[in-house]
């Protein structure tokens, strides 16, 4: 059959829609369905990927590699396939993606609307920055379009959250990579100003921040910043996956339990820090390893909080952490990052400045700190990142995204009937803005 | 030594996953069905994939006049000759017994479209002293049931072909194994009630590639399927006619 009814989340698991779900293995099949909006493998945390009581299409079957020219390193393929499919495919060729998001199950077409970045972000750009062609139908039609041919149709497109069509394949510029594994240096830092000063500091091509969300007082802020190069080194070999196999009590992350472990994972680093050696795939997407890890905030699901304030608000972000801490609501690993400017489209997340990511598990007191920090991002002149947001209100997004007007004409002009309207467009009126 | 597979129905999802793992094997790879474009896709990511060589030909149960230019093609080949036969198609019961003249299609699809293939394919096999065929039945092909009789019937006349055709080419250092998927996660299954223990075409596909390093002669996947049909299998015939399952 073509339509299958179901009840869905996204990998925050606290938002869910029911509707029919189409599943084309081939293009045809795509083609023939009802415009609708389409997701890959549901990683964005919010309800970005829901349409509730309507259709949507799910693209992970529509996932071949099109081409590959080993002479210039460009590559394309179909929506469907997995970031972390290309790099297992296309690592040992020494070829590797120019930006690669913390998980391995994220799909290109998903990469491409949510205009992801990575731990090279300050160097690299966004994804779609290196994307130079998009296969995009609309009404049963595709078509190719480049930053040549269709300029604004390209930016409403990257970060587009897919409100200007379906994507169907794309082309992407891989770079050439030296070796297989990331030496990494992982440093400790004690607190907030050492953590943010060695981040300043860093030179290296992948640059990430671990933070202990519970920390207080003179620990807040403390975590390890990891600085990868990737190298010829050896690496131990890969480890069978693990699976969360059902959905853990509520209490599985409870305060004390994720103290304990970010505890843990702080001493892990001895004092003077070290340099280890990792797969590309260990590195780049390290709770891959286990499947369904989403289940651990039990039944009613978790929020991730993500964050970019300029790089002068460094004090707003310190006053934020406070309170999150002070709150004892942190979860394990929240992460801190420097963000360079670069970004592909008009609905693009990234700016520059210092961006935070930090889940909550959803409970009514989690949401309502949630929201106050949004108002302390807006108030600092920063950004929510739509690939993780569920409570946000529209007036904050508005103020938020400059560009939201000029992106929701062009999404108008693909898709004059609302056809693409997911669950995320019409809660925060992205589409009438 | 240099194997050639080809695969007929290849734009189906498990032949997809079976292509894909023999591609990572450096196989050359014909890939055979009605739509020639999914066809140039897919053999454009099996060799991005590693496969040896991989084109794309027509194939078509019920138009005996493909089959010649594809035995051509495996005539030139160097090595050893394969085939996996993914063919298939399984209109619902009560659209049969609506309109009677649907069975034909049925079978020609599921039984004797790939048998005459394989019938033309079996001298050349013979002829190089070995290969594998390994052909998709089902498990609704272990017996027949009301909600499924016609594809069912077509499936067990395969099997049976299958097991005539293993007892063949043996003699001949050739080989043949009949595998009985039960709920694969495809298109086919997609949206229809009442599927349970749907398993992922990927992980059929690997027990296809275990079953052939083993020489396996039929193979239930997943495996526990063979437990469930051994029971159906058992239930007495004054018994079953009057279930619905």
């Amino acid at each position: 059959m073509i339509w299958k009814h179901l009840t869905y989340s996204g990998w925050g698991r606290a938002l869910r829609a029911s509707g029919d779900m189409a599943r084309p293995e081939r293009i045809d099949a795509l083609r023939a369905l009802p415009p609708a909006p389409a997701i890959g493998n549901r990683r964005s945390y919010g309800d970005t990927c829901l349409n509730s009581d309507g259709p949507i299409i799910d693209m992970t079957r529509l996932d071949r590699l099109l081409s590959f020219d080993d002479a210039t390193g460009l590559l394309e393929a179909e929506a469907g396939v997995t970031l972390g499919e290309i790099t297992r495919l296309l690592v040992p060729r020494g070829w590797l993606l120019p930006v690669l998001p913390g998980t391995g199950f994220a799909t290109l077409g998903g990469a491409i609307a949510m205009d992801v970045h990575g731990k090279n972000h300050h160097n690299a750009g966004s994804f779609g920055q290196h994307v130079s062609a998009i296969r995009l139908m609309q009404n049963g039609k595709a078509r190719q379009i480049t930053a040549k041919s269709a300029p604004n149709l390209m930016r409403a497109t990257i970060g587009g959250l897919g409100q200007t069509g379906v994507i169907v394949s794309a082309k992407v510029q891989m770079i050439p990579i030296a070796g297989e594994t990331m030496r990494v240096r992982e440093s400790r830092v004690g607190g907030w100003d050492e953590h943010v000063a060695l981040l300043d500091a860093s030179d290296a091509t992948y640059t990430v921040g671990w933070l202990d969300a519970t920390a207080r007082g003179d620990a807040l802020g403390r975590g390890i910043v990891e600085e990868g190069e990737i190298g010829p080194d050896p690496a131990r070999a890969p480890r069978a996956p693990h699976t969360v196999p059902l959905t853990a009590p509520h209490w599985a992350l409870s305060k004390p339990i994720v103290r304990v472990f970010n505890e843990l994972y702080y001493r892990r680093v001895p004092a003077a820090g070290r340099t280890v050696t990792k797969r590309l795939e260990d590195y780049f997407f390290p709770l891959d390893k286990i499947h369904d890890w989403n289940r651990l905030y039990g039944k009613r699901g978790f929020h991730q909080f993500q964050c970019v304030v300029p790089p002068d608000q460094g004090p707003t972000l310190h006053a934020m952490l406070t309170r999150i801490a002070d709150s004892g609501l942190g979860s394990p690993l929240a992460v801190l990052k420097r963000l360079g400017p670069g970004r592909g489209g008009m609905m693009s997340f990234p700016m520059e400045g210092y961006t935070l990511a930090v889940d909550f598990p959803n409970r009514a007191r989690a949401r309502g700190l949630v929201q106050s920090l949004e108002n302390d991002v807006l108030s600092a002149g920063g950004r929510l990142y739509l690939a993780k947001d569920a409570l946000a209100a529209p007036e904050a997004i508005r103020k938020m995204y400059p560009e939201l007007g000029d992106w929701a004409v062009a999404a108008a002009k693909a898709d004059p009937d609302g056809h693409l309207e997911t669950d995320m467009s019409r809660r925060l009126g992205l589409r009438r803005a | 030594m240099q194997q050639t597979w080809v695969i007929l129905g290849a734009t189906s999802a498990m032949a997809r996953a079976f292509a894909r793992a023999l591609a990572e094997e450096g196989h050359a790879l014909i890939l055979a069905g009605r739509d020639l474009d999914e066809l140039r896709a897919l053999a454009a990511d099996c060799t991005l994939r590693g496969a040896g060589e991989a084109r794309a030909m027509r194939f078509d149960a019920r138009e005996p006049k493909h089959d010649a230019p594809i035995l051509d093609a495996l005539e030139q080949a160097e090595g050893t000759l394969n085939a996996a036969v993914f063919v298939g198609a399984m209109p619902e019961q009560a659209r049969i017994d609506d309109d009677p003249s649907l069975l034909q299609g049925v079978m020609q699809d599921n039984f004797t479209g790939p048998a005459r293939f394989l019938q033309s394919l079996a001298p050349m096999i013979e002829a190089r002293g070995g290969g594998t065929i390994v052909g998709t039945g089902s498990v609704a092909g272990d017996r027949g049931r009301v909600g499924n009789y016609a594809y069912g019937a077509s499936k067990a006349a395969f099997h049976t072909y299958l097991a005539g055709l293993r007892n063949r080419l043996g003699r001949a250092g050739g080989h043949v194994i009949t595998v009985k998927p039960g709920f694969v996660d495809s298109a086919m299954t997609w949206g229809i009630e009442g599927m349970f223990l749907v398993a992922p075409p990927a992980k059929v596909a690997r027990d296809i590639q275990r079953a052939i390093g083993k020489r396996r002669n039929v193979i239930y996947t997943p495996g526990f399927w063979r437990l469930i049909m051994l029971i159906i299998r058992a239930i007495p015939e004054s018994i079953f006619k009057k279930l619905s399952i």
